[in-house]
């Protein structure tokens, strides 16, 4: 389990590709660069998609670990540049 | 001219310095290039199974930071289309790759009646692997302000008027898409 408490939370659990990305960024949207968004999924293609989607926004991917059959990601949020 | 009167503010830097700096200029140009941020769609095709892919990437290049333009032309119109819900089917016939509960010759599938059930069976496939339907991603492109662009000559020439088509869209032509494409590094026909 994270140790880190997060500022917002994306359920992105049963959406597939892609929905947990889309549900990411507005999520991440809405927070300041810094602060911390976790990311539930259950779609396999979240295991490459949020990586990258992290990736490309300038978003630090801190943890992935998996519960069950929910992936989790947690994301620390880059500045827009 | 004396050789002091040349000397650089930054004439201590070593050639690794150098080297340094502008490997880190170019790194950081090469991620403020427009063209890495922008991308161009072309969707071409009406029939449901070929409306969901440029909207998926037209979702997907959004979501990582692109600003994105789907333009649609002949019969991706159908797409846009204010009945995009009734227009947009699948057709079992001439399409080997569909997957079918039972193999069925084509003399099966061409009777009447059979695309209606092949669009259906496809919509539910889908909704209970839980992807999005097509107005879903419609409106999930347009929050993410997707610009979605409507070629003027093809719905002149099927008969539609500006009127027919979902709130949001613009209307355009070829060299308006090609002023977009030209800045795009990615552009994708579909």
């Amino acid at each position: 389990m994270s140790e880190i408490t997060e500022d917002a939370l994306v359920d992105a659990r049963e959406l597939m590709c892609p929905m947990p990305v889309m549900a990411a960024t507005k999520a991440a949207r809405r927070l300041e660069p810094g602060q911390i968004l976790k990311i539930m999924a259950t779609d396999k293609g979240a295991l490459s998609d949020i990586p990258a989607w992290a990736e490309s926004n300038g978003h630090e991917l801190v943890e992935q670990s998996t519960e069950g059959t929910d992936f989790v990601f947690v994301v620390r949020t880059g500045e827009p540049d | 001219m004396s050789a002091e009167a040349v000397t650089t503010p930054h004439a201590d830097l070593t050639e690794d310095d150098v080297r340094r700096i502008v490997k880190e200029e170019v790194a950081s140009a090469l991620r403020k290039d427009p063209g890495m941020r922008t991308g161009a769609i072309v969707a071409s095709k009406g029939t449901l199974d070929w409306a969901y892919p440029p909207l998926i990437l037209a979702n997907a290049a959004a979501a990582v930071g692109m600003e994105v333009s789907v333009f649609f032309t002949f019969y991706g119109l159908n797409i846009v289309h204010k009945d995009f819900d009734k227009k947009l089917k699948v057709d079992p016939v001439g399409n080997p790759a569909m997957p079918m509960p039972v193999a069925m010759p084509d003399l099966v599938t061409a009777m009447p009646g059979m695309v209606s059930l092949a669009s259906r069976m496809m919509k539910k496939r889908f909704s209970d692997h839980k992807v999005s339907s097509i107005g879903d991603l419609i409106d999930t492109a347009k929050e993410m302000e997707v610009r979605l662009i409507a070629c003027q000559m093809t719905v002149d020439v099927f008969g539609y008027d500006q009127g027919d088509f979902l709130d949001g869209v613009e209307f355009g032509g070829a060299a308006a898409f090609m002023a977009h494409a030209r800045k795009s590094n990615m552009t994708l026909f579909v």
